[in-house]
């Protein structure tokens, strides 16, 4: 997928300039956080345990090459298999060789963020595999040639008279006067659809939530039970997950399960909660005969010990983009890679490089609302603060903003410099403003005067007035 | 090198560790083996009865419907009412369970009872559950023959017997079970969390049940 | 991270106790005026002065002040944050207690300045010391100097917008609305007070789309409760907000809290007064 981060400007402008897109986002603006707030009232200890999900991922990090071995020994035991994959060309080679190995036809998917960062799909396709995509969303952005706008509602971006005539042009056979304008009979149709591809696929790929160390257990968390369709019936499961996905044992996954659900849709619990660990048992009547872990790296290894060390705490909620005033007024796609909003801010430049991403964590005001809802606790601000710091000290930033800043920090460094400086912008901003009170232009405010007045000043500084004052008494 | 190697490595680099670090080892040894619990909402902590109706609220307030059946053998003539009160056809599929094996059957004649997997022919699941956790009104599923995962998800009503005995207050409770009828460290192939019916909210936010696995999740609460 | 209150905890403790006995005799209190009040709005720093005095603080406004910094620091210039930090610590750190009518400016010194200086054995003590008293003006008011009764009076219905930074890291929401209400004042909540009028510093210019789209959206909200005024505690998002107003023409006097809580309402508000824009190109 193309990254298009370093136009963050160019696809915001555009899409604020969506009005179909606009109404979409409308949805998240209101359902999510609503949602989130009333599920978080009615659990009385949930500061407490954001702070015990945060300890515990904390722990696993700094222990992690011991408890991804402790995983995949238990995996191992369960008759399953770990994949190590250094990026996401060797993530896909791994799954390209599983489903060569038993001339999968057709694939099918539950959803997984990791799927779209490594690009599955397109690699999928070109070997020859049919992929189908599960969860509704997926499925109708699949359908659309689309990327996911968001990482837990991946069609949140798209309207339902749009979603009637995708399935329209692609579900060929549909009759013309089938009513598709309901959610429910979008839905129902979506479901005779799908139903008949779990049960003729040869491979299901899902994604992972959580790993458990302790059982060697994959963990996936969904509402509708398409991950779970797409595990248990083709004759391979592969789950693919990147590796800071582990915890240590069951009781750290009911931690953080307290918190997810509740973060993420404002659910008391999801519907689904799946535990897979290796292929069925002998004597199963159901279940995968193969289970393969592709356990990608993906530059998170060398995000430990640094400054985003925290960022891997991440649980995928998408509470951050629920609540960004950035992310309401763009939606997911102004991001330009694969994760939006606030944790995308910090993550794509961590995955693909500061002078793709850096764009993403500037355009924050840092007004702090996803930090003050994330389960996990991530400073999200400090490390888009961090990623500009980068910027800076690699002279990434645009020279008119670091001329700018030198010019200021100069007077700024100098209390008696700045203070004259301020007392005639002071006096002649007012003298330009007239007594009107503030200005609808002004030379180097264009920024600014596009769409407000600039409030002018009272005349004299605060500092010229006090001096003043002081001599008087 | 192989990336197994390789990842392991910038991991060990990237926090400083060593390999063969003994204290690290324990500290993770430890963890695994000991898990401790960490905060238990107060919220499931309750005596029985009243645990037994947070579970049934929970589960009633995600569109589950329940009913007690003090009585486990009136499970067949109570399951046969329900089917025909929601006009649903009186075949049922079930797995090998030793509870649900148990049950008279013979006293719901017109129930056709298939025992085995799904396979998405069938309109109503039946399958007993492990475990309960009153918290958030879960059923805990285990897979194996006793209870095809198939049974839980390819039907369109999914009906679920547990004993009230089984259910808990919270998760931790039901893990500890699992680890004692399975041993440490193992586990069944699948273990379903169930909280509710499934639904969707992906067209524009509205929530809908029955999304791909059943439209409707009916608890028998069988003690 | 370990240092910062969540909001929760910080409303619920100014809530819970008995106000705080008051402020010690003869205590000195440094004003950081900040930037923007310097030269945009002097009569804030004078509202501050005297709500301050009436609480019997001795008001001190070192020379040696310009910024708190934050230009730099959100821009990723940690070296001049830095150096700008050393400069507000040492002219502040003689005061008793340092007050600072901006949450924004607040935050910057209680919260950042320990977190920037923490790797300089010698500063970071100072700048522990001055985040441990320093204090946004009105939850200096309510939180340190026990005030629960505002002499002034406004008659009047004004709807407030908590800034980010005062809300979220200095956990100030209860503190404003209480001192305003004493004050006789009606309060109509607006919808989402909570959420950034997209001022954020440099951001706003950055990003103008972007924040204009988030300042439409405010203003719309504000417009929405009828009130006659906007109250705020941070010059940053009151000029964003009240050029907005301006620029839509919603007539709606755009203060800083403090000009209330002090009774000192006689200079024309934020951008101008209503009638004002009538005169406006």
């Amino acid at each position: 997928m193309q990254i298009t981060s370093p136009a963050f400007k160019a696809n915001a402008r555009q899409a604020m300039a969506d009005a179909d897109l606009q109404r979409a986002l409308g949805n998240v603006e209101r359902g999510f956080i609503e949602k989130r707030a009333k599920a978080v009232a009615k659990m009385p200890e949930f500061e407490e345990l954001r702070d015990s999900a945060r300890d515990i991922k904390n722990h696993t990090l700094a222990y992690l090459d011991l408890y991804l071995e402790a995983y995949e020994t238990r995996v191992t035991e369960a008759g399953g298999k770990v994949h190590w994959a250094a990026d996401a060309a060797e993530a896909r080679n791994i799954i390209l060789d599983i489903c060569k190995s038993v001339e999968a036809r057709r694939v099918t998917k539950g959803k997984s963020m990791i799927s779209e960062e490594i690009e599955l799909n397109p690699a999928l396709e070109a070997a020859g595999h049919e992929v189908v995509e599960t969860d509704l969303g997926e499925y109708i952005i699949q359908l659309r040639g689309e990327h996911p706008s968001h990482i837990i509602a991946p069609a949140v971006h798209v309207n339902k008279d749009q979603v009637e005539a995708d399935f329209r042009r692609v579900h060929t056979n549909l009759p013309a006067d089938r009513n598709l304008d309901e959610p429910e009979t979008l839905l129902a149709e979506a479901r005779g659809i799908l139903r008949e591809k779990f049960l003729s696929a040869d491979v299901g790929i899902t994604g992972a939530n959580f790993l458990v160390a302790e059982t060697g257990t994959s963990i996936i968390v969904t509402n509708e039970g398409n991950g779970d369709l797409t595990q248990i019936l083709p004759r391979i499961h592969v789950v693919i997950a990147s590796l800071e996905k582990i915890v240590p044992t069951l009781e750290d996954v009911s931690q953080i399960l307290r918190v997810l659900a509740r973060s993420a849709t404002g659910q008391e619990f999801s519907v689904y909660t799946t535990l897979s660990t290796g292929p069925k048992h002998p004597g199963d009547p159901d279940g995968p005969e193969e289970y393969h872990v592709v356990l990608l790296d993906n530059g998170r290894s060398a995000m430990l010990g640094s400054e985003f060390e925290e960022m891997l705490r991440c649980i995928r909620c998408g509470a951050c983009m629920n609540h960004c005033p950035v992310y309401h007024a763009v939606g997911g796609h102004a991001y330009g890679w694969v994760y939006p909003g606030p944790m995308g801010s910090v993550l794509t430049p961590s995955l693909v490089g500061v002078d793709k991403g850096g764009q993403l964590p500037n355009a924050s005001t840092f007004c702090g609302r996803c930090e003050s809802v994330c389960p996990m606790r991530i400073p999200l601000p400090k490390m888009m603060r961090h990623w500009r710091e980068r910027e800076f000290e690699r002279h990434l930033s645009p020279a008119t903003v670091r001329w700018g800043l030198g010019a200021w920090a100069f007077a700024a460094k100098r209390p008696r410099l700045y203070q004259f400086v301020t007392g005639l912008a002071a006096r002649g901003m007012a003298l330009a403003a007239r007594n009107k009170g503030r200005f609808g232009w002004l030379p180097l405010a264009g920024g600014w005067t596009k769409y407000r007045d600039l409030p002018a000043p009272q005349g004299q500084t605060f500092q010229q007035m006090w001096a003043k004052r002081s001599r008087r008494a | 090198m192989s990336s197994r190697e390789t990842i392991l490595a910038t991991i060990r680099r990237s926090l400083g560790a060593n390999a063969g670090d003994r204290t690290r080892a324990a500290t993770v040894a430890s963890r695994l083996a000991e898990a401790p619990k960490g905060l238990i909402p107060a919220r499931g902590q309750l005596p029985d009865d009243k645990r037994i109706q947070l579970f049934a609220r929970m589960l009633e307030d995600v569109s589950a419907t329940v009913e007690r059946v003090a009585d486990a053998g009136d499970v067949p003539q109570r399951l046969a009412k329900f089917l025909k009160g929601h006009n649903l056809p009186p075949q049922i599929v079930r797995g090998e369970d030793a509870l649900l094996a148990g049950l008279p059957w013979d006293k719901a004649k017109t129930l056709e009872v298939k025992v085995g997997r799904a396979d998405g022919s069938e309109t109503v699941g039946l399958s007993r559950a492990f475990g309960g956790v009153a918290e958030t009104g879960t059923l805990m599923l285990a897979s194996g023959p006793e209870n095809p995962t198939t049974v839980n998800f390819l039907p369109e009503v999914h009906v679920v017997a547990i004993r009230a005995e089984d259910i808990a207050g919270d998760y931790e409770t039901v893990f500890a079970r699992l680890r004692k009828a399975y041993g440490k460290g193992k586990m069944p192939r699948t273990f379903n969390l169930v909280t509710g019916a499934s639904r969707s909210a992906d067209i524009e936010q509205t929530l809908l049940l029955g999304a791909h696995g059943p439209r409707r999740l009916h608890v028998m609460i069988v003690g | 991270m370990a240092k910062r209150k969540t909001v929760a905890a910080a409303i619920s403790a100014a809530d819970a106790g008995e106000a705080p006995a008051g402020l010690e005799a003869g205590a000195s209190v440094g004003l950081f005026v900040t930037c923007l009040v310097d030269l945009f709005r002097p009569s804030v720093g004078f509202a501050a002065v005297k709500l301050v005095e009436d609480q019997g603080g001795q008001v001190g406004v070192p020379k040696g002040q310009t910024c708190c910094g934050q230009p730099a620091f959100n821009s990723g210039d940690r070296a001049t944050a830095r150096e700008i930090a050393k400069q507000v610590i040492a002219a502040f750190e003689a005061y008793d207690h340092v007050v600072v009518p901006s949450g924004s400016c607040g935050g910057m010194i209680k919260t950042h300045y320990p977190e920037l200086l923490a790797d300089d054995p010698q500063w970071a003590p100072r700048a522990d010391a001055l985040s441990a008293k320093t204090h946004e003006l009105v939850s200096f008011l309510y939180d340190v100097a026990g005030v629960r009764d505002c002499q002034a009076r406004f008659d009047g219905t004004v709807t407030y917008h908590d800034s980010c930074s005062g809300l979220r890291e200095l956990g100030i929401k209860r503190q404003p609305r209480h001192l305003l209400e004493s004050a006789g004042v009606n309060i109509a909540e607006m919808k989402d007070s909570e959420v950034c009028c997209g001022f954020g510093g440099t951001f706003c210019v950055k990003y103008p789309d972007l924040s204009n789209a988030m300042v439409s959206k405010k203003a719309a909200n504000i417009a929405a409760t009828g009130a006659g005024t906007l109250l705020a505690g941070d010059m940053g998002c009151l000029m964003n907000m009240a050029g907005k107003l301006k620029r839509e023409g919603i007539d709606i006097e755009v203060r800083h809290i403090a000009e209330i809580l002090a009774g000192m309402t006689d200079e024309p508000a934020i951008a101008g007064s209503p009638d004002d824009h009538e005169r406006d190109l």
